[in-house]
């Protein structure tokens, strides 16, 4: 490859960022001054240098981290450290929503505007905070904090460069967090419940609130890495065999069997092999990942390494969610721990077998949640996903057979290990083993995460969380997220399992429950939901490309609609309006005039029949889950829900 | 030379070309498509069973001599016990597939895609694009009735929305036309009055607070922009680009290996790109102008085509195309000269040509003025 970077170059402060992370330039080929001396007769290229690309994501992150955007010169100056040619880099700053291309200001709030903030208004919060601040406010899709009522990502840039979270977050404090230094206390701890998670108590979160996060002897007096031990003493396959009787299914939304998955990769023949714990926990709803790593690190690492040894990998990567800097500060400390005490490492525990764990931080994209995007962005690519198959096991990240699960399944695994799979499966339904974390937030009384025996029903779960408001009726139950179904009152005696969930056409997806009352407006939510959609679409394949900007535009007008036809000043239709003028166009006035003289019901049918036909081209034909699911929920309420019948698709 | 253990020998000279060396027979795979049997060989696409049983499949990003993208996804069909549809230029053959290529869902879905791209992307110069509309039934325009003309919506309006639609029952079924015709013109005469009024004071409403749309009303999202015209060799027309990805292949690992070109941005915002949307000239573009060559739409087009076509002048069926080879260099690349009124208007080259699989330098492509001014 014949690198073309010319133009802009990066200043002193640049140079250091990147060089603070990828150590000093070797030459001048590679970003250094130019020397005639070392550089004059040799040229170095070729693969071993531009192996470095997996570097670029994180380069991106140094140079947005001290400076608050990434400009041509640094972005030169990476390409010239990494051998990306500079238009692919820009395909790939340009894919990361918390990466700016344009100067801003160094600190930045990213509000979340999304469906359970809306309901305790997050709307009015971000307009307030958009007309005091202006750009330094950023509206964000689910910051995963819903427990909390309304959320705030502050990312301050400089040479000591602060991420934190403010949650719940209110305008004074989001004002504070942008004009001191000061960073606030970290916030209360999490509401952790586990009455109803069986015979054995809580499982999955048993740590939680109880033992020290930050410390490995902490977490080792609380039964920690006894597990790991035991996996050690019993070997891969007898783990895997474990698994596999337990009957795990993967706790990440696609519900695939933990034990085929990890036995797949064992024996595919291709060497090296990979653990990919995926942490980017983005679906709207869900902050079950966040928690777990926040409280219980050590665990995710313990996890992650029988993982590894199970599997015969020797390498593993944990991908963060961008928007959690904590999840993110705890799994680096707790890594950092237990390689000190030889439990990560060339021989972890003494036991001969190599293992280690590098943590990669998103940069804002739902869509790297989706394994092989996911693959795409370690390597340093754009987040897209791949065509299935190949399998990850087979052809995972850099090619190689890959194991990925989901935080949640990962801590599972320890507990199964520790009881025997076959007793700890007794815990569950014949169909879904074991417990999960419920998500519970919306109108309910005490938000928080829930663990509880799959089984269990709706109305149990939400009974656990103090039911709704006093006074407040249920309008709608939204199940796994905006990629998830909604479901109304009517299905509250449904089981929480992977069986009882299907039967109802429901999907638990990541464990989401969201409960919306009778104050709710969820012409609202679904305008919100189809605008998520249109954001996060990664933009390759074209059902969902433009299909889920035709299903927001369609929503838009509905929603507006039932806006003028019911509370005439609302906020509900803003959200959708202020993010749909950030796309290219602007309404014409003439559009505006037409639409106003000429309106037909029979357009409005002629829509219905649009978006159910839009529904069914985004399910079958796109590549991967987002635009297959992007439909699921607005489907589902228009069907499930007794208030938006009234203006259901025809 | 005097030091016979480092002189050089010459293989003796082979009398006949050798064979290949024998690798393993493929395993040939069974399948089945639209009923009928056929074996190919493993490995083999679902498109190119197809071609076997002379089955046309549609495409759009996908190119013979390009690695699938399958980012289209006009060439879907169905495989039978697959939750979704599987795109026939780059799912493998599996034994015992059972695959029909025109199923309703599989009709659906290509003309979804058509009508989804039509109604973004300006295809008036992409060939094939008007029939294969006509064939899916395709109608673009759909989208902009809907969203143009439809509900700024009173309650009045919404009303006899819902009262029509209480005679169909769930999403996915269409409304009788009895209701449509009916509904449709009361709802127009209550609309007149009162939800003009109420559309237009929402709009001033928002639009002093947040230059944002009118409620009740939305453009239709489309890629349309002005050209880009930054060089004296080809224009970059990205009004008219689908996102194939096929130009990025063919500057990139697909054949120039020049990585000029990536694609930049997200969703509905990506878009063919140099870094920071430099203009051509500031990029590491070389103008061998293979990006043109597989471009199915026009986005991208040697500039004297465009210059014709804007002055109505451009007339292929009059041109009389002819192979040639290459005057500059030793390589030797088929060129395919389009002559137009005794003047080069473009160059190309076979795309099942060995030497070139149609790619050139730019000089093969573009150089050909000495020969129009002689
Ligand atoms: C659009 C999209 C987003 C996803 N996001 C996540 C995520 O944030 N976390 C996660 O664990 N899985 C996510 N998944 C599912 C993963 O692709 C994958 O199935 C999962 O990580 C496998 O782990 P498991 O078997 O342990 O569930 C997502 C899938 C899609 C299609
Ligand atoms: S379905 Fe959407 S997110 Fe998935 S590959 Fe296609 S465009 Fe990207
Ligand atoms: S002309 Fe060649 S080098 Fe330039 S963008 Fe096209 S393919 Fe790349
Ligand atoms: S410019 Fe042409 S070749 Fe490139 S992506 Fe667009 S339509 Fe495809
Ligand atoms: S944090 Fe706001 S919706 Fe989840
Ligand atoms: S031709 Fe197969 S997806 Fe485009």
């Amino acid at each position: 490859m014949d690198l073309h970077i010319v133009g802009a170059e990066a200043n002193a402060a640049e140079r250091e960022a990147v060089d603070q992370l990828l150590g000093p330039p070797s030459t001048g080929w590679h970003g250094a001054s130019r020397d005639i001396e070392r550089d004059g007769r040799s040229a170095a290229g070729g693969r071993r240098v531009s192996g470095g690309r997996d570097q670029l994501l994180p380069a991106l992150h140094a140079v947005q981290d001290a400076m608050g955007w990434v400009s041509h010169g640094a972005l030169n100056y990476i390409c010239a450290r990494l051998s990306v040619p500079p238009a692919e880099a820009w395909g790939v700053v340009t894919f990361y929503h918390l990466l700016a291309t344009a100067p801003r200001p160094a600190a930045v709030a990213h509000v979340c505007d999304d469906i359970a903030c809306r309901l305790h208004g997050a709307e009015s919060l971000c307009a307030d905070l958009e007309a005091r601040l202006g750009h330094a406010v950023h509206r964000s899709p689910c910051l995963g904090q819903c427990d909390r009522g309304s959320a705030a990502l502050i990312t301050r840039a400089g040479p000591e460069p602060e991420r934190f979270v403010i949650a719940p977050a209110t305008a004074g404090a989001i004002v504070d967090a942008l004009s001191t230094d000061a960073r606030p206390e970290s916030t209360a701890q999490p509401v952790v419940d586990a009455a109803a998670a069986g015979d054995k108590g809580a499982r999955i979160v048993r740590r939680i609130n109880v033992a020290d996060p930050c410390s490995l002897d902490s977490y080792r007096h609380h039964g920690g890495y006894a597990v790991l031990n035991k996996a050690i003493a019993i070997g891969a396959a007898a783990v895997i065999a474990e698994v596999s009787a337990a009957k795990l299914l993967g706790r990440g939304g696609a519900a695939f069997p933990t034990g085929r998955k990890w036995q797949a990769v064992a024996e595919a023949p291709a060497q090296p092999h990979y653990v990919v714990c995926n942490a980017d926990e983005s679906e709207p709803g869900t902050f079950k990942d966040r928690v777990l790593m926040e409280q219980d690190p050590f665990a995710v690492v313990e996890a992650m390494t029988i993982c590894g040894l199970a599997t015969g990998s020797a390498h593993g990567f944990l991908y963060v969610r961008g928007e959690y800097p904590e999840a993110e500060r705890a799994m680096a400390s707790a890594i950092a721990q237990a390689r000190a005490a030889g439990l990560l490492g060339p021989s972890v525990a003494a036991s001969g077998f190599a293992f280690d764990i590098e943590i990669r931080r998103g940069g804002g994209a739902y869509i790297c949640g989706e394994e092989t995007a996911l693959f795409n962005s370690i390597e340093g690519k754009r987040g897209e996903p791949r065509s299935k198959p190949p399998f990850p096991a087979q052809v995972g990240v850099f090619g190689q057979p890959t194991v990925v699960n989901n935080v949640e399944t990962l801590v599972n695994v320890l507990d199964l290990l520790d009881e025997g799979g076959a007793a700890w499966a007794k815990t569950g339904t014949a169909g879904s083993s074991g417990t999960r974390l419920f998500c519970l937030s919306g109108h309910v009384a005490v938000p928080g995460l829930y663990e509880i025996e799959c089984g269990r029903t709706l109305r149990q779960a939400i009974a656990l969380a103090g039911g709704l408001p006093a006074g407040r009726a249920l309008q709608a139950v939204l199940l796994g997220g905006a990629a998830g179904t909604f479901v109304g009152p009517d299905a509250l005696d449904m089981p929480l399992s992977f069986e009882g969930a299907r039967a109802a056409n429901a999907t638990l997806g990541s464990g989401v429950i969201m409960v919306f009352d009778d104050t709710a407006n969820l012409h609202d939510t679904l305008a919100r939901i189809a605008q998520f959609f249109r954001d996060e679409s990664c933009g390759q394949c074209v059902p969902c490309r433009v299909g889920t900007v035709r299903q927001a535009e369609l929503l838009h007008v509905r929603s507006a609609s039932s806006v003028s036809s019911a509370a005439p000043a609302s906020s509900a239709s803003s959200v959708s309006s202020a993010a749909l003028a950030s796309s290219a166009q602007s309404v014409s006035s003439a559009a505006l005039a037409e639409s106003a003289s000429s309106v037909s019901s029979a357009a409005l049918a002629e829509s219905s029949v649009l978006l159910s036909e839009l529904g069914l081209a985004m399910k079958d034909a796109s590549i991967c889950g987002l635009g297959q699911t992007a439909a699921s929920a607005i489907e589902s309420a228009f069907a499930n829900i007794a208030s938006l019948k009234g203006s259901e698709p025809s | 030379m005097s030091h016979d253990d480092i002189a050089f020998h010459l293989p003796p000279a082979p009398r006949d070309i050798p064979a290949a060396p024998a690798g393993p027979a493929p395993t040939m795979v069974p399948l089945t498509i639209d009923g009928r049997a056929v074996e190919v060989p493993s490995g083999a696409t679902l498109i190119d069973a197809c071609a076997a049983l002379d089955i046309t499949v549609p495409t759009l990003c996908y190119l013979k001599t390009l690695t699938p993208v399958n980012a289209c996804r006009m060439c879907v069909v169905e495989v039978e016990g697959a939750r979704v549809l599987a795109p026939a230029c780059s799912r493998q053959v599996e034994p015992g597939m059972v695959v029909k290529t025109r199923s309703p869902r599989v009709n659906l879905s290509r003309k979804m895609v058509l009508e989804l791209l039509g109604s973004s992307v300006d295809l008036s110069t992409a060939p094939g694009l008007a029939e294969m509309m006509a064939e899916y039934d395709a109608r673009p325009e759909r989208f902009h009735q809907s969203l143009t003309s439809a509900p700024s919506v009173s309650s009045a309006a919404l009303a006899s929305e819902s009262a029509s639609s209480a005679s169909s029952a769930a999403l996915g079924e269409s409304a009788s036309s009895a209701a449509l015709g009916d509904s449709a013109s009361s709802a127009s005469s209550v609309a007149l009055g009162d939800s003009a009024s109420s559309a237009s004071s929402v709009a001033l409403a928002s639009s002093a607070s947040s230059a944002s749309l009118a409620a009740g009303s939305v453009s239709v999202a489309s890629v349309a922009q002005p050209v880009k015209v930054d060089n004296d060799l080809y224009v970059r027309d990205y009004g008219k680009c689908i996102l194939c990805y096929k130009c990025v292949e063919a500057c990139g690992t697909d054949a120039q290996h020049t990585f000029a070109i990536a694609v930049a941005g997200r969703g509905f915002n990506a878009h063919i790109s140099t870094e920071l949307d430099v203009p051509l000239p500031d990029s590491a573009c070389v103008y061998c102008g293979n990006c043109i060559a597989v471009c199915p739409t026009g986005a991208l087009m040697a500039t004297p085509e465009f210059e014709l076509r804007k002055a109505g002048e451009w007339r292929p069926e009059t041109q009389a195309v002819t192979d040639t080879i290459c005057p500059y260099c030793g390589v030797g690349c088929t060129l395919t000269v389009h002559v137009q009124d005794q003047q080069i208007v473009k160059v190309t080259s076979p795309f099942d040509n060995d030497v070139t699989r149609g790619n050139l330098c730019v000089k093969g492509r573009f150089g050909f003025e000495y020969v129009n001014r002689t």
